[in-house]
């Protein structure tokens, strides 16, 4: 047993940890002893765990007896850090957790703030209505790495060039109105940052346009390609029961036919206002989970054409709360150092008025104040529920913060998912999934 | 929020440090107990409900809050999962979106809260449920049992704030090294973080930090 670096007696027998070698040396040692059980660690680093996702797998032959994950290895602290920042700070922080849907996130913590603040009925019409199109292309960035991924990990490369082709575009729009592509902090209690550039507005109805053609040819990569359904098709079986039982939402849940998406059913940024449907499929497999992503991006799709068409009759409409109590500057402008302060608003507090200058600086360093109390805000991610649970004492920092993530709860499916099918399985059904550890860990 | 607690100054500047004359205030925040009726909403027929189909309403259930179009049912530990059991089969909260904690050093005998979001999709409604324990008695019963989807959440809640989960099936460090001490999302848990440096001078670490409260 030279290949075994080591082995150890438990109560369920003696177990053998393989640490690397040679495959063939391993498998056939393994071969050649009595007991049939292996245990595999995989990951933390490992190509096909979307980040640093350990799974632990107890297999007979190629069939998995049991699995177990081991989680932890992203824990950045974020809930608490945000404790000790403001509340428009925040923002800051929590649009790291899931970073594949910052304005998911962000979404999410600004309407639980606003709930706090009594201010939801406040939120500028076009503030909702950008929010609700900026999600919607980070929808569509989000699936498109999940489906890129997802393809790559079961060996399908082409589809991972086109998707994060697709992805570069909506990347380029989010750099054109928030500054960033990722973790803008763009959403923030009250509205928004800034307000769009003026050829936002054209530039994503031109990009919806090539989007819709990308998305057609895309499909027909992997729709009704016979490997592809071999490798998904009955793979990471887990019905409506069990969704339940787990909490599980997003599409794994409504891959089981179930209807459930919060936009619908509990519309929040005014979401009652745009036709869209709710995409289901009844086959609770990875090809349903894949064919439910393929054609949300259709449904984005619209309703970001819808949020155009808002956008349009609201031009010039303010995208901040009137209550300057709480308004974070939103004329922001970029200079020759980069995106900042508006220099009318510079000249404003700086030249003509002290109470300006003493309410920016009172704002920007205290932050405002928030009535004590708790809330909690679901928005409906790429992944499932989101909420943000919001706890204030009355101060200027939140006193609690916790994210509901999706990612977390959706991952304890895994166990369910995988236990009596075969290794190679596994990597599907994570990926169909789609855990982002940012997510889980936070 | 909990216990009359009081909040004295306006920029949380203890000692000297307050020069902008306004560190005489006192904000007072009351504990406002249950919510009267109505509660407007579904929240009059979610408590007639339950009190129709859990005789010991009145005897497990401290208060009833209704806050910011949320209702939130403050449920006595030990009568929890007979009350979940209600909520998920009579009442149809088929799911739980899991369980957080929070941490109240002043509330004397309550300071741990484990708070669970629940969701009935067949009536697409809402419920929150809060539990207490004291500090030195950290244990609320699990209810893995009841929706297995708990089962990481308790064990995440547990890790950060140090409620014993009682009949969880393996209640253990779920973010955190298994041998890590003390319990980070608590209170009276340092943030840590280690100051910056810049040439001629430092900034210290974020919660040693001179800030507004």
């Amino acid at each position: 047993m030279s290949t075994f670096a080591s082995s150890r007696e438990t109560t369920e027998g003696r177990i053998y940890s393989v640490t690397g070698g040679d495959w063939e040396d391993v498998a056939r040692e393994i071969g050649s002893a009595k007991e049939e059980r292996v245990i595999v660690n995989m990951g933390p680093q490992h190509p096909s765990t979307h980040g640093v996702l350990r799974l632990m797998l107890e297999l007979e032959g190629e069939t998995i007896t049991e699995l177990r994950c081991g989680i932890g290895y992203l824990h950045t602290g974020i809930e608490k850090n945000t404790e000790y920042r403001t509340w428009t700070q925040g923002v800051t922080f929590i649009t790291r957790m899931d970073y594949l849907s910052p304005l998911f996130n962000e979404t999410a913590y600004c309407l639980a703030v606003e709930k706090l603040l009594n201010i939801t009925d406040q939120v500028p019409e076009r503030a909702s209505a950008i929010r609700v199109l900026m999600m919607e292309l980070n929808r569509i960035s989000s699936h498109m790495v999940a489906l890129g991924t997802g393809a790559l990990e079961l060996g399908a490369m082409a589809p991972m060039f086109f998707a994060f082709r697709e992805r570069e575009r909506v990347l380029d729009i989010f750099e054109m109105v928030s500054g960033l592509r990722m973790n803008m902090a763009y959403v923030r209690p009250g509205g928004v940052a800034q307000d769009l550039p003026s050829d936002a507005l054209s530039k994503i109805r031109e990009l919806v346009k090539d989007l819709r053609k990308n998305f057609k040819d895309n499909e027909k990569l992997l729709v009704g390609n016979t490997i592809w359904i071999k490798r998904t098709k009955d793979v990471g079986y887990l019905d409506l029961p069990g969704c339940i039982t787990l909490g599980i939402t997003g599409p794994v849940l409504r891959a089981t036919g179930m209807p459930w998406d919060l936009r619908k059913t509990q519309p929040y940024c005014s979401y009652e206002d745009y036709k869209f449907d709710v995409i289901t499929a009844d086959t609770c497999d990875v090809y349903g989970r894949f064919l439910i992503r393929m054609q949300e991006l259709e449904q984005s799709l619209r309703i970001i054409e819808q949020a155009c068409d808002k956008l349009e009759k609201l031009d010039g409409a303010p995208v901040m709360v009137a209550d300057k109590k709480i308004a974070w500057p939103a004329q922001l402008a970029l200079g020759g150092d980069g995106l900042g302060n508006s220099l009318e608003h510079i000249r404003q507090i700086m030249g003509t008025s002290m109470e300006s200058l003493i309410h920016h600086f009172k704002i920007v360093t205290e932050g405002f104040r928030v009535p004590a109390g708790q809330a909690y805000a679901p928005v409906e991610s790429p992944r499932g529920e989101l909420g943000a649970y919001l706890v204030s004492d009355g101060g200027t920092r939140p006193y609690r913060v916790h994210f509901r993530t999706p990612s977390f709860s959706n991952l304890q499916a895994t166990s369910a998912m995988c236990e009596g099918s075969l290794i190679a399985d596994v990597v599907a059904a994570v990926a169909s999934i789609d855990p982002v550890m940012g997510d889980v860990d936070r | 929020m909990s216990e009359n607690s009081e909040d004295k100054g306006m920029f949380g500047v203890s000692g000297t440090g307050d020069t902008s004359g306004y560190g005489g205030l006192v904000r007072q925040q009351v504990n406002a107990g249950s919510t009267p009726r109505p509660y407007g909403s579904y929240f009059d027929d979610v408590t007639d409900e339950l009190e129709r189909a859990y005789p010991e309403f009145n005897d497990a259930i401290e208060r009833v809050v209704v806050d910011r179009g949320e209702l939130t049912l403050y449920i006595k530990r030990e009568k929890l999962v007979e009350v979940a059991l209600i909520l998920r089969d009579k009442l149809l909260f088929e799911v739980c979106l899991g369980v957080n904690g929070v941490h109240y050093p002043q509330d004397k005998g309550r300071e741990l809260h484990a708070i669970y979001p629940l969701l009935s999709m067949t009536n697409n409604r809402r419920v929150r449920l809060e539990v207490s324990a004291p500090d030195s008695d950290p244990h609320i019963p699990s209810l893995v049992e009841v929706w297995a989807g708990n089962n990481w959440h308790e064990r995440e809640t547990y890790d950060m704030f140090g409620i014993i989960f009682d009949g969880h099936p393996a209640l253990t460090r779920i973010l955190m090294p298994d041998d890590w001490p003390g319990y980070p999302q608590r209170k009276d848990y340092p943030l840590g973080g280690i100051p910056v440096e810049y040439i001629g001078a430092t900034v210290p670490a974020p919660d040693e930090r001179r800030s507004y409260r």
